[in-house]
Parts: structure tokens; C-alpha cells; sequence
């Protein structure tokens, strides 16, 4: 066990090395740092003085290696918009963003799991159906359509919803449902899907003969089979949780990272964006380590390679 | 395929949705009934001709510089098209290669590629794509280049995987030893064994680009201003709830529709060429 997480936090660890390499190689080598971040008019001495200054006249070789070291210890600089360190900047918003990903993860499990497990029992009828074309639709509404629909509805017409911002817990519930629906239709499909294969296997017939009833066999043996690949899917939802918080965030002024995501990249404060992208990897890898323990929990014959 | 198509009605729907689609993007020029760019602010924010104040002088009304909607959603269709065909090919061939190098010769290569893919896999594109298009500037070829790029991983561990299971085959061995090169293997003999998995990857994978681009729209890192985009429509029609519903609700539908025309033809795609296929 031990040996086998030492391997994978190694690998994790180059996984963020990787993205913030990405990033890095992005901004200073495809594009030009302090043409974005001077306005249109500077001129060509304010150009070369803010180069000097901020160190883009050194090397590339020798500028990665003030950049990861500065990763490594969370310094990226100070922001621009907001004069207060980078990383201090995204830390602040970052809670935000976790409870929103967690409200639409919530929301997601408890529509995607009862949706596909009833949706496997009734196979082929009418609730099926429904269900089936419900999830699809899910799956192919834009999520900033499906959070502007919700304001036209909730916030306009109704006034039952606050339109933006973190205020109320009445606040999270549009941009948190917005957020869920994709990993609610994902889980749903997914779930069917498995437990309508799992129900052909011998050990269903062997549970039945046993004169076990349904609610027995579908949850104790089916679900219970069907339960690690949910997993596995959560692991990768979790990042599209994450990237869809972006514009989730946009759409309901929601005052996490998406936003401010969004917010600094058009601002070209790309102190701060970088801070974000190297936030998001780490969390990312942290949390598909979390999930493969956890998946190594719940089926124990796969063994920790 | 055909009588397969004929008794799937999903499928014929999906298929029937994304030939209207590309039928509309093509002859945009004849249909549409107004210039799209062309504002007429005496009309601006007409509502659809069926809801009280319309005229059928607009069908679906006006937007905010009363320009015709149902026009830019049938030019906004082009950049849709464009970005989705152009961006699933692009995406497919550097997945292909990638994969098929990975699998194919193995080793340190392999090791690497696969690393990248798996960063790429646990990182919400997304964020990446807002940055490229941040740093490059906005643009259909930039909105491509991200697309492709986007994409190209789902390929490569297909590709990678059949061609693990392929290399080791008697037929391979045979053709080696006839004195086949590497490239002809490659090309000749293993690649189109992968090329129905790869055409339903294709499919859906398109429909992942068409909902990011809209997303690239609506957030204004898209295409250049001047040309109507369905993500575009929606992000102007935004401070305009309130008076002119109607302009979030049309460009939003089409968006939907396509993305699940797309789906529903990959689903049956699926479901024809390769049943045991899974994802």
C-alpha cells in the first residue's frame, strides 16, 4: 500500500509539473507576457522597462527556474488588479469554488444514482424512456443556457431566486443544479448501463435461486458490483466539475476561481491565472489519488499496481 | 447500414438534424433574409413574429441592434460547422498519430505520451483553452487549433490499445517477415482495423467541440466579434432577460439541438459499427 502511493504521488507530482510547465511554455513562449499586460498605447521604452523589471530579458531556461521555484513554495508574483500576492488572491475564492463543486457533485449523486438504478429495473418502459431521454438531454444542454433558462425562470419571472452572487443558501441552488446536471446525466447512462450487464451475470441467477428478493439482489449485488465504475467516472468528473465551475460561475457571479478565472485572463493578469491552473492541477491529482484508494477499498481484488 | 438506420429512430433523427444543420450552413447565403451584421435600430429587439409586437417582417425577432436573428442563427450555424468538422479532423489525425506511435514502437515514447494524455485527462481543458485563446488572440483558426488539441487523447488510447492487441497477431508477424516496413504495417494493415472506433470517437467527440466553442463564445474568447456565433447571441442577450427573452432562448435551442442531433448519431453509430464498444 505504502509503496504503491509513493508511486502514484510520484506520478501526480509530474502531472502538476506538467501542467504548470504547459502554462509557462503558453505564456512567454507563444505569446508575449508584457505586451498583454501593458494597454495598447505603452511605449516601446515602457515595454522595455517593465521587461527588465519583471526579469523577461533572462534566459528562458533561467526564468522556468524562478517560476518553479517560486511554484513550489505557492509565490506566482503579485497581481496586478488586485495588488496583493497571487496565490493569496485565489486561496481567498477557492472555498467558494469547493462548496459550489461539492453542492453539484451532492446534486448529481442523488438524481444520477436512483435515475440509473431505476432506470436498469424498468428496462424498456415507459419510466425508462423518460428517464433515458432526460439524461441524453442533460448530457447536451450548454451549461451557461441551462444557468441563464434557470435566472429567466426562478429570478425574472418567478423571484423566487437571487440572480448572482454568494449571499444566502438560496443563492447556491441554481449554479450548483446548473453545475450537477452533466454528472447527473453521466452517472445515470453509466449506471444503466453496468447494471443491465451485471444483471445477465451467473451470480444474479445464483441470488435468485437462493430465493432472494429484488430489493436484495438489485442492491446488495448488483449496485454493489456497479459501484466501482461510478467511481472510476467520478474521478474524471470531478475535473469537468471544476473546468464547468468556470462558466458556472460567470453565468450566476458566483465569487470563486472560475470567475475569477475568466475575470483575469480578459484583465491579463496572468499572475493570478497561473496561481489558478497550478491550484486546480494539484487539486485535481489529489483528488483521483483519493479516488484510487478508494476504488482499491471497495474492490479488493484489484491489486495496487 | 441503411435498413439498420431505418429501424433506429433516434438514429434518424440525429441524422436528420445534422444534414438540416450542415443544409443550412451551406446555403446561408440564399435562405438567410437579412444581412446578419446589418443593424436597423428603429427595429432593434422586435420580438418573434408569434408573441405580441411581432411582425413576420423578422420571424424570430431582433436583437439589440436590431439585427435579424433568425438570420444570424442560420450564418451562426457556419462557424459551428466549421469549428466542429475542422477541429474532430484535426483532433483524430494527431490522435491517431499519437496513438499509433505510442502503441506501435512502444518504450520510452509510449511512456511519455501516455503521461501527457493522462495530465491532459485529469485537467479541466477548459481553463487551458481560455488561456490559449487569451494568449493567441481570438480567431477561427485559434478556436480550430484549440479544438484539436482539445480532443486528440480519446484517439490516441484507442488507437493504442487496438494496436497493442493487433501487433502481437500471426498476420503481422507474417508480413514482417515478408519484409513489410514499419510505415506499412502501420498504415496498411493496422490502421484501418481501428477505423470504426475511431469514426464513433469522431462523432461524440464533436459534439464535446460544438458546446466548447459556444462556451469560448459566450465567455468572449471565441471567434472575432463581427461574426454572429449561437455562444455569442446568448452572452449579448444576456443584460436583456428582462425585455427580449426570446434572444437567449433561439440561439440556446440550436445549440441543444445540434449537440443532440451529434450525440444521437453517434449513439447509433456506435451501436452498428462496434456493439461491444463502451463509453
Amino acid at each position: 500500500m505504502a509503496k504503491y502511493l509513493a508511486k502514484r504521488l510520484g506520478q501526480s507530482l509530474i502531472a502538476v509539473l506538467g501542467i504548470t510547465l504547459v502554462v509557462f511554455l503558453v505564456l512567454n513562449v507563444a505569446g508575449d507576457p508584457v505586451q498583454l499586460m501593458l494597454p495598447p498605447s505603452a511605449s516601446q521604452a515602457d515595454i522595455e522597462a517593465m521587461r527588465e523589471e519583471m526579469g523577461f530579458n533572462d534566459p528562458i531556461i533561467v526564468q522556468f527556474g524562478r517560476f518553479l521555484k517560486g511554484a513550489v513554495v505557492g509565490d506566482f508574483g503579485m497581481s496586478y488588479n488586485y495588488n496583493e500576492p497571487a496565490m493569496a488572491v485565489v486561496l481567498e475564492r477557492l472555498p467558494a469554488t469547493l462548496k459550489l463543486a461539492g453542492a453539484a457533485l451532492l446534486i448529481s449523486l442523488i438524481f444520477g444514482i436512483p435515475a440509473g438504478i431505476i432506470s436498469a429495473i424498468k428496462r424498456n418502459s415507459k419510466t425508462d424512456a423518460v428517464i433515458r431521454s432526460i439524461s441524453l438531454l442533460g448530457q447536451c444542454i450548454p451549461a451557461f443556457w441551462l444557468g441563464i433558462m434557470l435566472i429567466m425562470i426562478f429570478s425574472v419571472k418567478l423571484r423566487w431566486l437571487p440572480t448572482s452572487g454568494n449571499d444566502s443558501w438560496k443563492s447556491i441552488i441554481m449554479p450548483a443544479f446548473t453545475l450537477g446536471v452533466f454528472t447527473a446525466a453521466t452517472i445515470t447512462r453509466l449506471l444503466r448501463s453496468n447494471m443491465l450487464e451485471i444483471m445477465t451475470k451467473e451470480y444474479i441467477d445464483v441470488a435468485k435461486a437462493k430465493g432472494l428478493g429484488g430489493y436484495m439482489i438489485v442492491m446488495k449485488h448488483a449496485f454493489k458490483n456497479a459501484l466501482s465504475s461510478i467511481l472510476t467516472v467520478l474521478g474524471l468528473q470531478i475535473a469537468s466539475l471544476i473546468g464547468g465551475a468556470v462558466i458556472t460561475e460567470t453565468v450566476f457571479g458566483w465569487p470563486g476561481i472560475g470567475r475569477l478565472a475568466v475575470q483575469s485572463i480578459t484583465n491579463s493578469d496572468f499572475m493570478v491565472v497561473e496561481a489558478i491552473v497550478f491550484i486546480m492541477a494539484i487539486s485535481f491529482t489529489l483528488i483521483n489519488l483519493v479516488v484510487d484508494i478508494l476504488y482499491c477499498i471497495i474492490n479488493p481484488r484489484i491489486k495496487m499496481q | 447500414m441503411w435498413n439498420n438506420l431505418k429501424e433506429s429512430k433516434t438514429g434518424i433523427l440525429g441524422l436528420s438534424i445534422v444534414l438540416l444543420v450542415i443544409v443550412v450552413a451551406f446555403t446561408a447565403t440564399i435562405i438567410s433574409p437579412y444581412d446578419p451584421v446589418k443593424q436597423d435600430i428603429i427595429n432593434k429587439m422586435k420580438p418573434p413574429a408569434w408573441s405580441e409586437g411581432g411582425t413576420w417582417d423578422h420571424i424570430f425577432g431582433t436583437d439589440q441592434l436590431g439585427r435579424d436573428i433568425l438570420s444570424r442563427l442560420i450564418y451562426g450555424s457556419r462557424v459551428t460547422l466549421m469549428v466542429a468538422f475542422s477541429g474532430t479532423i484535426l483532433a483524430g489525425i494527431v490522435g491517431v498519430v499519437m496513438g499509433a506511435i505510442s502503441g506501435y514502437y512502444g518504450g520510452w515514447i509510449d511512456s511519455l505520451i501516455m503521461r501527457i494524455v493522462d495530465i491532459q485527462l485529469s485537467f479541466p481543458f477548459i481553463l487551458l483553452a481560455l488561456f490559449i485563446a487569451a494568449v493567441l488572440g481570438s480567431g477561427l483558426q485559434n478556436i480550430i487549433l484549440i479544438a484539436g488539441l482539445s480532443g486528440w487523447v480519446r484517439y490516441a488510447r484507442l488507437v493504442r490499445g487496438e494496436i497493442l492487441s493487433i501487433k502481437e497477431m500471426e498476420y503481422i508477424e507474417a508480413i514482417r517477415s515478408l519484409g513489410g516496413s514499419n510505415m506499412r504495417i502501420i498504415f496498411r494493415h493496422i490502421l484501418p482495423n481501428v477505423i470504426s472506433p475511431v469514426i464513433v470517437i469522431a462523432t461524440l467527440e464533436m459534439a464535446k467541440i460544438i458546446l466548447m466553442e459556444a462556451s469560448l463564445s459566450y465567455l468572449g474568447l471565441g471567434v472575432p466579434i463581427e461574426i454572429p456565433t449561437w455562444g455569442r447571441m446568448l452572452s449579448d442577450s444576456r443584460v436583456h432577460l428582462v425585455t427580449s427573452p426570446w434572444m437567449a432562448i433561439l440561439p440556446g435551442l440550436a445549440i441543444t439541438l445540434t449537440v443532440l442531433g451529434v450525440n444521437l448519431l453517434g449513439d447509433w453509430l456506435r451501436d452498428y459499427l462496434d456493439p461491444k464498444l463502451d463509453f
